[in-house]
């Protein structure tokens, strides 16, 4: 349903740019949940911005194809996007607190996506906002409706960015690290919730996170990026079973889950390089354990099946080591 | 919300009782007796100067005679002036109507004018559009009042003719001041053209009392818009398909008038300032002129007095605004 091919996203200067998303190709199919998983600064949110055409000035946008349900959105005008964007991909965000406008009230807030997309009466769009509230969890929903979002706790308005997301019945929901800025116990609640939404409409769910478990959970294919790049894309179990490329090794090595009893966790040494400091092959290669000359030379191409991609000029076998 | 009004309330006191400590020692730090300018060139004996001080009480010592004076204003008496014998109080309400009524048109010019080009310089951050903008508010701003006065008066007024170069209406219209608003009691009147003259005497001395607020505002407004349109919430609104207009009319706009709206009441203060310079060059019988004229007269009382109900209005403007700003925000309203 969600096909991007090529998506690059540049910033800086036209004469010197940064590529916050190099090339990034993935797709979503309708009714699946994926997961990007990548470090800070890896060009996963980047990427889903550009998909809903929220990226600004000064960065620039291109691609292939961004095809969503047999459009393009590449190719529609703003005014044709946004018909799509907000009804039937949506969107939450990582700090619900800062999300919400603290002017109005979160009814309002609601309501104004359905008054959009839907129309509909006045005493209508209220109603739904009511029943939306209370689909999301939120306890007297007919009260809640008049409160400015001030007056709410991180994880009640994070279901209301929620409730305001799931309004018109998207077919696509992005989900850009839901639960980063909230409490542990509330990090579950909300999850849950997202989930049992996903399932019960049968939308999509392209969930953005640094949190391979939660991907392990709930996804059934991942995306891993680094540095901008999609590293390695498949399906959930073949990921973690066998990874081909060294960096979702590493990543998947630096599980507490799969730490041995006593030892100190594994982790990556070095750190993602940043605008000034891109290497010349791979982007891994400084911090990759099996790097050769060649990959210090040349950047790899985005290789494998369709339904299996890697980038890395030697992936890795059933072995764990370079083939 | 109530409690934040009487708290606002509560907070007047201690403003005004400074502001009249204040203009109580800067009229006596002023040189010269005032028994010798009531004098004026007669030479008094020292039995009348005596009498005369018992009169005015300038017998008594200094925080005797600001208790005195603060009584008497709390009771609504705010002496009489020294030259036309009649009082404060009056005088000023005779006045104020005609400073009310400029300045409300100044700053309605300053608000419709300012705030859409902040807005627009705003979110076409580095355009053209943003450059002579600001340019232009800057220029507006450092430009001295009477000096810009003067330049309107001369291309407006002598070269092209198409303002009155000084009054409140044209002379060929006479009737009772019923509100004291020219163009309230040029309506009332029934006179045909009356309201016209009147309007048309009001553009040239509304622009130059304008310019300042108008500057400050445009310059506000533009800061607050470029900060708040890099909020998470405007992402957000953009994600739920919400057109650039409803984006910066609902969205942004809101949360940018905020501190506008605080910086459009401070320009009340100013606006008053402005408008000692504005009415004395277009000859507008308002408060300005008359606190000049009664500088150059040396009429105490007048100054004093004048100076105490400048500030009052300002002091309500300013609580107004407070109030304003409550009902914009939110946050503020549910503070208590």
């Amino acid at each position: 349903m969600l096909e991007i091919e090529d998506l690059t996203v540049e910033f800086g200067t036209v004469a010197r740019p940064f590529r916050a998303v190099d090339t990034v190709s993935f797709g979503v199919a309708e009714g699946e949940v994926v997961g990007i998983v990548g470090e800070s600064g890896s060009g996963k949110s980047v990427s889903s911005l550009a998909v809903m055409g929220l990226v600004d000035y000064p960065g620039r946008v291109s691609a292939t194809r961004i095809g969503f349900a047999g459009n393009d959105l590449k190719a529609l005008s703003n005014r044709e996007r946004r018909h799509i964007v907000g009804k039937d991909i949506a969107m939450i965000f990582q700090e619900p607190m800062t999300s919400l406008n603290p002017c109005y009230t979160v009814g309002f807030q609601i309501m104004e996506a359905l008054r959009i997309h839907i129309g509909g009466t006045r005493r209508s769009r209220r109603e739904r906002t009511v029943e939306l509230l209370a689909q999301v969890g939120i306890p007297d929903p007919g009260a809640r409706i008049s409160n400015f979002p001030h007056q709410l706790s991180g994880g009640m308005n994070q279901r209301v960015m929620i409730a305001m997301a799931i309004a018109c019945n998207p077919r696509l929901l992005i989900a850009d690290e839901p639960t980063t800025a909230l409490d542990v116990t509330i990090q579950a609640q909300i999850m849950e919730l997202l989930i049992s939404l996903q399932r019960e409409h049968g939308m999509a769910l392209l969930l953005i996170t640094h949190d391979l478990a939660v991907v392990a959970e709930v996804a059934q294919r991942v995306v891993i990026m680094y540095a901008g790049q999609v590293v390695e894309t498949g399906p959930i179990p073949e990921i973690f079973q066998s990874p081909r490329h060294p960096y979702t090794a590493a990543l998947l090595d630096a599980l507490p889950e799969r730490a041995k009893a006593h030892e100190p966790l594994n982790t990556i040494p070095g750190v993602v390089p940043g605008p000034f400091d891109r290497p010349q092959g791979c982007l891994l290669s400084p911090r990759c354990r099996f790097a050769t000359d060649h990959c210090h030379a040349t950047q790899p191409a985005f290789g494998g099946t369709p339904d299996r991609r890697v980038r890395c000029h030697t992936p890795l076998g059933h072995d764990g080591l370079p083939t | 919300m109530s409690a934040f009004i009487v708290r606002r309330l509560l907070l007047i006191i201690p403003t005004f009782i400074g502001v009249s400590l204040l203009a109580f020692t800067l009229i006596h730090l002023i040189p010269g007796d005032p028994i010798d300018l009531i004098a004026g060139e007669r030479s008094v004996s020292d039995e009348r100067r005596a009498a005369l001080e018992i009169q005015f009480g300038l017998d008594k010592s200094l925080p005797e005679q600001y208790l005195v004076y603060m009584t008497n204003v709390l009771r609504g008496d705010l002496g009489q002036s020294i030259v036309t014998r009649t009082g404060v109080l009056g005088e000023f309400f005779a006045r104020f109507p005609a400073t009310i009524e400029l300045s409300i048109l100044a700053m309605l010019f300053a608000i419709v004018v300012g705030l859409p080009l902040g807005i627009l310089a705003g979110v076409r951050r580095g355009s053209t559009v943003d450059h002579v903008t600001m340019g232009v508010a800057l220029t507006g701003y450092s430009m001295p009042i009477f000096w810009w006065a003067l330049l309107l008066i001369f291309l407006s007024s002598v070269t092209l003719g198409w303002t009155p170069v000084s009054g409140r209406i044209s002379l060929l219209y006479f009737f009772d001041q019923v509100t004291g608003f020219m163009l309230i009691d040029a309506l009332l009147s029934g006179q045909r053209g009356a309201f016209a003259s009147a309007l048309h005497h009001l553009v040239l001395p509304a622009i130059v009392l304008g310019t300042i607020p108008l500057a400050v505002i445009a310059r506000m407004t533009r800061s607050a818009m470029i900060e708040v349109l890099s909020d998470d919430y405007i992402r957000t609104a953009r994600a739920k398909g919400v057109s650039p207009f409803g984006v910066v009319g609902i969205h942004a706009l809101r949360n940018a008038l905020i501190p506008v709206v605080t910086v459009i009441g401070l320009q009340v203060g100013i606006l008053l300032a402005g408008a000692i310079l504005t009415e004395t060059i277009f000859a507008w019988p308002g408060i300005g002129k008359w606190m000049v004229d009664s500088i150059t007269r040396r009429d105490y009382p007048v100054i004093q007095g004048g100076i105490l109900l400048i500030a009052s209005t300002v002091i309500l403007v300013n609580l107004t605004v407070d109030v304003l700003y409550g009902v914009i925000n939110p946050r503020i309203r549910h503070a208590d």
